[in-house]
């Protein structure tokens, strides 16, 4: 018996009879964190890490959950588990297995740079890896996030001189965020969309330091905006709530907008190349300091990627999951107030 | 390179045709001629001849950037372009290269004679001192394809602006056969008098499709109308006793549509036509499948010429014994050109784009319903009194297509699509019903919003049957109506029909897979002498 398995309905480790990030209805669910297609609704009960809670609890409603700290470990059925952070989101966290010595790691979705918002990614050795290659090609290899933010804070410099209101459309769960705590805001005002907003006061309330933020409300008039920085998710960029703004520039930050197609296709005026994601680089290396002599990959270019390592030397494989990495509308990300996961609605 | 780049950026940052021309008349502004001249050649498709293969560029990226051949294979559809996928792949620059556009321009085209090692040495070089960016635009000047956003005609409105001088003037002192090697900023754009060019063409004036009712358009007394050739858009000219072919894409295409030589021993010199070049037999169009057997075929042989023989279909007279006719009203024009056409037919190459009659606007409208029989598109409109103006306006002329063949179909088969799209299952394969099999008719690509393509995208994923290769057959479950502009009979296909420009109308929701149409229904639209039998 495998200490986890690949079922149609989730990771799931038979030993204890859990399931890690189900995305199908299960009994008991281990959660690597909030958005829509890792915390799914409809399970008996869920565990995730306590800095992962609030928001797990915002998006899903009054579920039975329990939190346990970073680090702490917890036995079910022999196995003993315990999360680490992840480095992708507040809260987000890798879940590690062990049984007689045996080490797996699933990652959930990471990132190891630091982001000032998140708790940083800690490497955890393992002899098994399951590993997210959402941005697993060797083109795509991302910039500081503080040049990445110099170029927001550059963009949105230039439309305050020209009056314009600077609408960006970040994830309204960590990119959002990730964008408050680095921006200056001495530049002018800052609005979010109710989405955004909705999640800062949660994280707030948990203790993170985010900056002044104002709800942007359909009393506010439109030249309020003029010179603001208006925080949204991407499904807003285009959208009728757009014409509340006045005039602005848009931009919208993703990994995605490494590939000149793609920045094309959003029809936003600015792309910026900011991701939750490991990029190519980190995503190696942290599979070399895995220390893990067997990986498995999941969303993303898993085809690609799992050959990579078997040339590599890497007992590699392919790990089928529902999970949808960084999308470009904000499904994974958007929906509040309990409503999420429903399949198939989209942003 | 740096300013290049810098305007690049700029251009590329935004959607705004101000903010576009805006970059670009600052950037002419300040460039050298040098690099003002190359700007103006690849903004307008005139690129230095290659002199690396893109073979060897990928394997020494692959090499530069230390993964296999195979990986960056792997990325480049992904990502959609290749001079994109390299500029991604290479590590980091390691040192700071100040060599401006036209001095790159200059080592390029000095790789033609070296050896391999050499031309390696020399690109390796390059790219090690240039930053992304700049390395996109290397690449893009290596394997050509300058495509960003930026039509001919921003361009030179941007140097118009930039030069104070006039922006129909400066189009047409753009035209022709010139390159940066064989003349320079002082003779094309500032001379008033520019180098005598008898091939010059005139800008094509295109239409805009017609929007709202006819009755917007005035009285139908002050408008004509004819049939709209679907075929390749072409400028004849007739000077010095030379024939000269262009394309609407401005290529001169003389060479390849050998049927028009004898225009020279019929027309006059100093005569320009506008019409459109079409595969024709017995009074009628021989379809979309043999004009695609003519598009951008350099080398025509006997066969092609016997089994696709073209015709220039006549729109309009530009030049009239050597002086510009544009600023005729379009009924002198027209008239003129009845009376050279009817005065020949340069053995049966050249006829005349009849003019439809009608009375009022029914008339009009009963005529577009004979477009299909025709073989034409649909109609357009000409403003009696309008001049023949540049590039696409509004108001004078415009096109009124016919309403494109719909067909309900069941998507069977998804693939992801690249470049923009490629986390997407956007290239998707339809089938209609012929007994209870279905049959694959067409692959369509565009139609539906990015929030559809998500969502099919996330259904695809959890609803794959089988793999093969980066193709997935699906459920047979969801209904999309198919839109196309002709249909015509096929051994190629399995279906047995061909389609010209399918694409995805909209999402059938409403409907399950057996209200999709049958194999049958879609035969049905074929036109009547390909109409099957039975
Ligand atoms: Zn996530
Ligand atoms: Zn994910």
């Amino acid at each position: 018996m495998s200490l986890l398995e690949f079922t149609d309905k989730g990771i799931y480790c038979p030993r204890a009879d859990v399931y890690i990030d189900p995305w199908r209805p299960v009994a008991r669910a281990l959660i690597t964190h909030g958005h829509a297609d890792h915390a799914r609704p409809g399970h008996g009960a869920y565990l995730a890490s306590e800095a992962a809670v609030p928001v797990i609890r915002h998006r899903l409603g009054d579920i039975p959950i329990e939190g346990i700290p970073f680090g702490e470990t917890r036995e079910i059925g022999g196995v003993v588990f315990s999360f680490h952070p992840a480095g992708h989101i507040p809260g987000s966290a890798q879940i590690r297995a062990e049984y007689k010595g045996e080490v797996w790691v699933f990652t959930g979705d990471y990132k190891t740079e630091p982001d000032g918002l998140s708790e940083a990614f800690e490497l955890v050795r393992c002899d098994a890896l399951i590993t997210e290659c959402t941005f697993g090609l060797p083109v795509f290899k991302w910039q500081a996030q503080a040049e990445v933010i110099s170029e927001i804070n550059g963009w949105w410099q230039q439309n305050a001189e020209g009056g314009l209101a600077s609408v960006i459309g970040a994830y309204s769960l960590g990119k959002a965020q990730r964008v408050l705590v680095g921006i200056d805001p001495g530049i002018g005002p800052i609005y979010t969309h109710g989405a955004v907003e909705d999640t800062n006061e949660v994280l707030r309330a948990q203790g993170l330091a985010l900056p002044e933020t104002l709800r942007v409300t359909p009393e506010i008039k439109k030249e309020a905006f003029a010179g603001a920085l208006v925080v949204a998710p991407p499904s807003a960029l285009g959208s009728a709530w757009m014409r509340r703004l006045g005039p602005a520039s848009t931009g919208f930050a993703s990994g995605w907008m490494a590939l000149r197609g793609v920045r094309r296709r959003r029809a936003a005026d600015r792309g910026f190349v900011l991701s939750d994601h490991v990029d190519w680089t980190a995503l190696n290396e942290t599979i070399r300091s895995s220390g893990a002599e067997r990986i498995y990959v999941t969303h993303g270019y898993t085809s690609i990627f799992r050959r990579w390592l078997e040339s590599e030397g890497y007992d590699a494989r392919i790990a089928e999951t529902e999970y949808e990495g960084e999308l470009l509308d904000d499904a994974s990300g958007d929906k509040t107030g309990g409503q999420a996961g429903g399949e198939g609605a989209s942003a | 390179m740096k300013d290049f780049a810098e305007l690049f950026r700029r251009l590329d940052q935004t959607t705004k045709t101000n903010a576009k021309v805006a970059a670009l008349a600052d950037y002419f502004r300040a460039a050298s001629d040098d690099d003002k001249m190359w700007t103006i050649a690849l903004l307008s498709h005139r690129r230095p001849k290659r002199t690396v293969t893109t073979t060897v560029l990928r394997e020494w990226a692959a090499e530069a950037a230390g993964i296999p051949l195979w990986l960056f294979e792997e990325a480049y559809p992904i990502v959609g372009d290749l001079a994109e996928t390299i500029a991604l792949v290479l590590p980091p620059k390691s040192a700071n290269s100040e060599k401006t556009l036209t001095d790159w321009i200059t080592v390029i085209k000095g790789l033609k004679d070296l050896d391999d090692a050499e031309k390696k040495r020399l690109v390796l070089d390059a790219w090690s001192g240039l930053d992304t960016t700049e390395r996109f635009l290397f690449n893009k000047l290596i394997t050509g394809g300058f495509r960003i956003g930026v039509s001919q005609k921003l361009m030179t409105r941007a140097l118009a602006q930039a030069t104070e001088i006039d922006e129909n003037a400066l189009a047409h002192r753009l035209m022709g056969d010139w390159t940066p090697d064989n003349t320079s900023f002082e003779q094309l754009v500032l001379s008033e008098d520019p180098r005598e060019n008898l091939s010059r063409p005139y800008p094509f004036y295109l239409a805009y499709a017609l929007e709202g009712e006819l009755d917007a358009l005035g009285a139908p007394a002050d408008w004509c109308a004819e049939h709209k050739w679907d075929g390749i858009r072409g400028q004849a000219i007739v000077r010095g006793g030379e024939l000269y072919v262009w394309s609407r894409g401005e290529e001169l295409v003389t060479e390849r549509f050998p049927e028009l030589a004898s225009l020279t021993d019929f027309l006059p010199d100093g005569t320009v036509i506008d019409g459109e070049i079409l595969p024709w037999r017995d009074g009628r169009p021989l379809g979309f499948q043999t004009l695609q057997t003519r598009i951008g075929r350099k080398a025509v042989s006997k066969k092609l010429l016997s089994d696709a023989p073209v015709v220039l279909k006549a729109y309009d007279l530009l030049e009239r014994s050597g002086d510009d006719f544009r600023e005729q009203p379009f009924v002198e024009r027209r008239s003129a050109l009845e009376n050279l056409v009817a005065n020949n037919s340069a053995g049966g190459v050249l006829l005349l784009s009849p003019l439809v009659r009608f009375e009022s606007w029914d008339d009009l409208a009963r005529e577009r319903d004979t477009a299909r029989e025709r073989g034409s598109e649909g109609l357009m409109l000409k403003r009696k009194d309008s001049p023949y103006r540049s590039g696409r306006r509004k108001g004078d002329w415009w096109k009124w297509k016919v309403d494109p063949f719909t067909i309900d179909a069941v998507m069977i088969y998804a693939q992801s699509g690249h470049g923009r799209r490629a986390n997407l299952f956007t290239d998707l394969t339809f089938a209609v019903w012929r007994d209870d099999e279905l049959v694959p008719f067409a692959k369509a690509y565009s139609g539906l919003t990015d929030a559809e393509f998500n969502e099919l995208t996330r259904w695809v994923r959890r609803n794959t049957v089988e793999r093969f290769g980066p193709v997935r057959s699906v459920k047979p479950e969801h209904v999309f109506e198919i839109a196309f502009e002709g249909i015509q009979k096929s051994t190629r296909h399995k279906s047995g029909v061909a389609l010209r420009f399918p694409r995805i109308h909209r999402w059938r929701r409403d409907k399950t897979i057996h209200d999709a149409n049958s194999l049958a229904d879609l035969k049905a639209l074929l036109p009547d002498e390909e109409r099957p039998a039975d």
